[in-house]
């Protein structure tokens, strides 16, 4: 990693105020083969699921990933031969759905790399390139193999003479998310956690947002503290109500564990194949993302939904 | 009252080494139910916080989260914010105990969850680290949990993905890692911690009708015997009760 690698931009950006609402199929046009592209939420939870989806669509290659918790997206990159490199803190669904055969089978046969770091170095990772400095200091990793295999050096503090790791800012092509409203504008809101969003969306070069729902600027200035990203930060914005299916949205959602347990099934049945399968089946099979929805069924997401709302304030 | 199972005694264990009005960085599972026990028992201001970005969880009995960023982990919780900012929370020394498990471990706590064999040409690629790296870095006393086998209790990890005490001694400190410190091991086996000195693991109490050489035996490198290994109480009726009416025994916490 050299300095002008991990040198954000800083030449500015320039979006107009104007209406950014399109298709997803358009949004995701911003993504160019062989770029860094950014996923918001983290594990199953707020995965811009519905772009992830058209993204697969359209056939990109030579795709790096990043991720604060990689979940079952980044297995369906690989086995489509999408991306060739994650850069996470940790890969699978979940302890009980066992290690991911897919990132096994890619990483151990040197198909795909997986760039290992620690939650909060990769959270401030993207931070610092959020902040437009080139590296932040931190504690965290120090003595670990985890900051000598990523080449992560050590500066000096040039108050105190503490020594602290340097990571290197890491700044994402295209960054996609998934939230709760937007108006189209660009102006986002979401509701609870906010996972990495913010600190990715800043970093990122391009930004592509999804969201619940499609309001007016109104509804966003009623609520001015839920807002978490300005519309000066936005490229595109894309209507996907349940746009995070299979997993959660906050106090909309809850992610359907069930459909985890029968792509782990097929998993199971085929090996990491079961997850280019499982994208025949559930994404290329389908015009749209309206498409899995609808084979999902209109009673489960009522079912999620309800599970949802019993378990926020 | 049925059997105790391992996992429950682990669980009883840990939550015992948690003190009132602390802070806790837990994970889903284990720690979880350690933590959500001390809270209903001896620690009732035990403010528990995960890494999805929540701040005093309370969690829902028999809707225990599976990951620690879902809605699940924030039932109840005053605060919510997000992931980098939780643990700079943590480097700033805000949280008393952070909990961990293993895939390897080693005799100073070093823990390995990214590699199985050569990290060039793996035997197995783990999940990797998610927070237990900054958990183990940032949090003032740190608490191992696993299931106490030899393949886990290695004599070298093959990769230190999250670091103890490294080579022991001195050198953890001479890293650069000033604050925390690894203090207990917990296994369905036993309460180990590590000699002050040479920050080896010690075997400091069994779990009941567990002997020392079974414990030894289980263990990949010869282990520190403390002054005088006694045995663990067994779980009390009162702390199953509460264990299982948090982790909704009888029901199936993952599906609904």
């Amino acid at each position: 990693m050299t300095a002008a690698q991990a040198w954000p931009d800083q030449e500015g950006t320039h979006r107009p105020v104007v209406d950014k609402q399109v298709s997803a199929r358009e949004a995701v046009s911003l993504v160019r083969d062989g770029d860094h592209v950014a996923i918001g939420g983290t594990l199953y939870s707020r995965t811009p699921m519905a772009l992830l989806f058209e993204l697969l669509r359209t056939g990109r290659t030579g795709l790096t990933l990043s991720r604060p918790l990689a979940c079952h997206e980044a297995d369906l990159f690989l086995a489509c031969g999408a991306a060739e490199r994650l850069v996470t803190s940790w890969v699978g669904i979940g302890l009980r759905w066992g290690l991911s055969p897919v990132l096994r089978y890619w990483v151990e046969n040197s198909l795909a790399r997986y760039d290992e770091w620690s939650h909060l170095a990769l959270g401030l990772r993207y931070k610092a390139a959020a902040m437009g400095v080139p590296f932040l200091p931190t504690r965290t990793m120090l003595g670990s193999d985890l900051a000598e295999r990523n080449q992560a050096q050590r500066v000096t503090c040039p108050y105190t003479g503490e020594e602290l790791l340097a990571v290197p800012a890491l700044v994402p092509d295209v960054a996609i998310l998934h939230v709760h409203r937007a108006d189209i504008y660009g102006n986002v809101q979401v509701d609870g956690y906010r996972h990495m969003d913010v600190d990715m969306a800043r970093a990122a070069r391009r930004v592509i947002v999804s969201a619940e729902e499609i309001v007016t600027p109104e509804v966003i200035a009623a609520a001015p503290g839920a807002t978490m990203l300005p519309h000066f930060t936005v490229d595109a914005v894309v209507e996907a109500p349940f746009g995070a299916y299979p997993h959660e949205c906050y106090g909309r959602y809850e992610a359907d564990v069930g459909h985890f347990d029968d792509y782990v099934a097929l998993l199971r049945e085929h090996g990491p194949d079961g997850a280019r399968r499982y994208v025949e089946r559930n994404v290329l099979a389908h015009q749209d993302f309206d498409g899995f929805l609808e084979a999902a069924g209109a009673g489960r997401l009522r079912e999620l939904a309800e599970a949802a709302r019993e378990l926020v304030p | 009252m049925t059997g105790v199972t391992p996992e429950e005694r682990m669980a009883v264990t840990a939550s015992r080494l948690l003190a009132d009005n602390r802070v806790v960085f837990a994970g889903v599972g284990m720690p979880l139910l350690a933590s959500g026990l001390a809270r209903r028992r001896q620690a009732p201001h035990l403010t528990i916080v995960l890494e999805g970005g929540i701040i005093g969880t309370r969690l829902l009995p028999g809707r225990l989260p599976i990951s620690t960023n879902e809605m699940r982990a924030a039932y109840g919780a005053p605060m919510l914010t997000d992931i980098s900012d939780i643990f700079l929370y943590a480097q700033r020394g805000f949280f008393d105990y952070g909990f961990l498990g293993a895939a390897q471990v080693d005799r100073y706590g070093n823990i390995n969850t990214s590699f199985i064999g050569d990290p060039d040409s793996p035997k197995v690629r783990l999940p990797g680290s998610g927070g237990a790296a900054d958990i183990i870095c940032l949090c003032r006393e740190i608490f191992i949990v696993t299931s106490h086998e030899r393949r886990r209790f290695v004599d070298a990890v093959d990769f230190i993905t999250s670091p103890g005490y490294l080579t022991g001694g001195d050198s953890r400190r001479a890293a650069g890692l000033t604050s925390g410190r690894p203090a207990a091991v917990v296994t369905d086996l036993a309460l180990l911690d590590f000699e002050p000195q040479t920050k080896q693991m010690r075997l400091r109490q069994v779990q009941p009708g567990v002997s020392v050489a079974a414990v030894q035996e289980a263990t990949g490198f010869p282990l520190l015997l403390g002054d005088d290994i006694t045995e663990l109480p067994e779980p009390s009726p009162t702390e199953l009760e509460m264990l299982r009416e948090l982790s909704g025994e009888g029901q199936d916490n993952h599906e609904r």
